[in-house]
């Protein structure tokens, strides 16, 4: 189990090396000729206005909300996955009120209008 | 085994199947996209370097070496140039669970994890945090709304895409997905689960920002979306993330639904790689044949069409796994 994860934990430092190894070569071999006008932020070729990191509004925050609900929920469903056959019919009726719960909030969200695009 | 035998195996393997990856996805992944879609637009695609245009992408990534690097002089410098290893390696992460073959020694997998599953769910929604990255540190306007599209993505087609893992799970009674494939000795799970795969295959389209789902780069709105501002190599390791992820997703419906490694006759890998590569078909016919969503539909098809249909299916494949084994 621990050697599992020891495994992953190699695979992703080799890989983080790995994938920054063109990063190095560029540097290395890369041509250098920067210029103020170059270093311009791109906004189809006009002078760039202000700076990106402004006010937004970001439109989907209700999702996000119910986006937490789900993902939790699914979670749970996980090691009930694995369990349903020995369980019986009393962990398909307790996962079937755990589900009916969360299908209750899904259909309030929606019904509130928090599934529009505001 | 010591342990230094066993971390030189983690070592030596990582740098294949990375190779391995950036070779045939990225670099024939790219090279396929362009003749098929030379093929199915009636032009040739790339035809003049190598034979038959098989080196094209290989002198694309030499030129692309040689090119100048510019960061913004407005970007974050950090997050700018942190994005371009996060995208590359959360794509690679995802090929750790998955089975390519069987040989006489076991199982051609990286490390068959009893939680394949989960961590697969996991590591597949973790490209958006780089492309958030990439967006917001690029401090340009197309890119933080192709990084903020990106999000809006994920959180609406992780819940099916989990949904439908989750009924798969439920059927072969294991996370695990060596276990999975034994489990589809007998049926596949596309015939059992027709509903669930093409809810996996929808949220896969969606998660790797695929046409109709390729708003974080729509390139008649948004430029390239959130690697406008990238050049060079940068771009090119995009690219072998974006192409790395689709394999990945390609690879773990083949697990999952297709069977994985099983089919008569010929060896499980040459299998494998088969259906592999019959549901990359799938993925760039799709590419042109349907027109880009809008962002509010494609919310909605997620909240209102996908995780309801799936929440069904899930409670009637539970129900039927309750009376099969009782």
């Amino acid at each position: 189990m621990l050697l599992d994860w020891g495994y992953v934990a190699v695979f992703a430092i080799v890989g983080a090396i790995l994938a920054a190894l063109p990063l190095l070569v560029i540097w290395l071999i890369a041509p250098r000729s920067a210029y103020p006008q170059k270093l311009e932020t791109y906004e189809s070729g006009v002078p760039t206005i202000g700076q990106a990191w402004s006010q937004f509004n970001v439109r989907y925050y209700l999702f996000s909300l119910v986006f937490v609900v789900f993902d939790v929920e699914i979670i749970y469903l996980y090691p009930w996955a694995v369990v349903a056959r020995s369980g019986g019919a009393l962990a398909f009726v307790e996962i079937l009120i755990f589900l009916v719960i969360l299908t209750l909030g899904l259909v309030y969200a929606w019904r509130k209008g928090a599934l529009e695009w505001v | 085994m010591p342990w230094w035998l066993e971390l030189i195996r983690a070592i030596v393997g990582t740098i294949i199947l990375f190779t391995g990856v950036a070779v045939v996805a990225a670099m024939f992944g790219v090279l396929l996209e362009r003749k098929i879609s030379g093929w199915m637009q009636s032009r040739l695609g790339p035809k003049h370097v190598g034979p038959q245009g098989l080196l094209q992408t290989l002198a694309d990534t030499l030129k692309l070496l040689q090119k100048e690097n510019i960061v913004p002089h407005r970007a974050d410098r950090a997050i700018f140039a942190t994005a371009v290893i996060v995208v590359p390696l959360a794509a690679l992460l995802d090929y750790v669970v998955i089975p390519f073959g069987t040989t006489r020694w076991g199982p051609l997998i990286f490390r068959d994890l009893n939680v394949g599953v989960v961590y697969f769910a996991a590591t597949s929604s973790l490209v958006v945090v780089g492309i958030l990255m990439a967006g917001w540190g690029s401090n340009n306007k197309y890119a933080l709304l192709g990084g903020l599209r990106s999000a809006a993505q994920m959180v609406s087609y992780e819940i099916p895409m989990g949904l439908s893992l989750i009924t798969v799970a439920l059927m072969a009674g294991s996370l695990s997905t060596v276990t999975i494939v034994n489990a589809q000795a007998g049926l596949w799970y596309i015939v059992a689960q027709p509903v669930a795969f093409l809810v996996f295959l929808t949220a896969a389209t969606a998660e790797v920002n695929r046409v109709p789902f390729d708003l974080v780069e729509a390139e008649s709105e948004l430029v390239a979306g959130y690697f406008s501002e990238y050049s060079g190599m940068r771009f090119a390791l995009f690219q072998l993330g974006e192409y790395g992820e689709m394999f990945a997703m390609a690879g773990m419906a083949v697990t999952l639904f297709l069977g994985g490694w099983r089919g008569p006759v010929l060896p499980p890998v040459l299998w494998f790689v088969i259906k592999l590569y019959a549901l990359i078909f799938v993925f760039m016919w799709v590419r042109w044949t349907y027109p880009r969503f809008r962002i509010d539909q494609l919310l909605n098809f997620s909240w209102k069409v996908l995780i309801p249909v799936s929440l069904l299916n899930l409670v009637a494949t539970a129900f039927v796994v309750m009376v099969m084994h009782r």
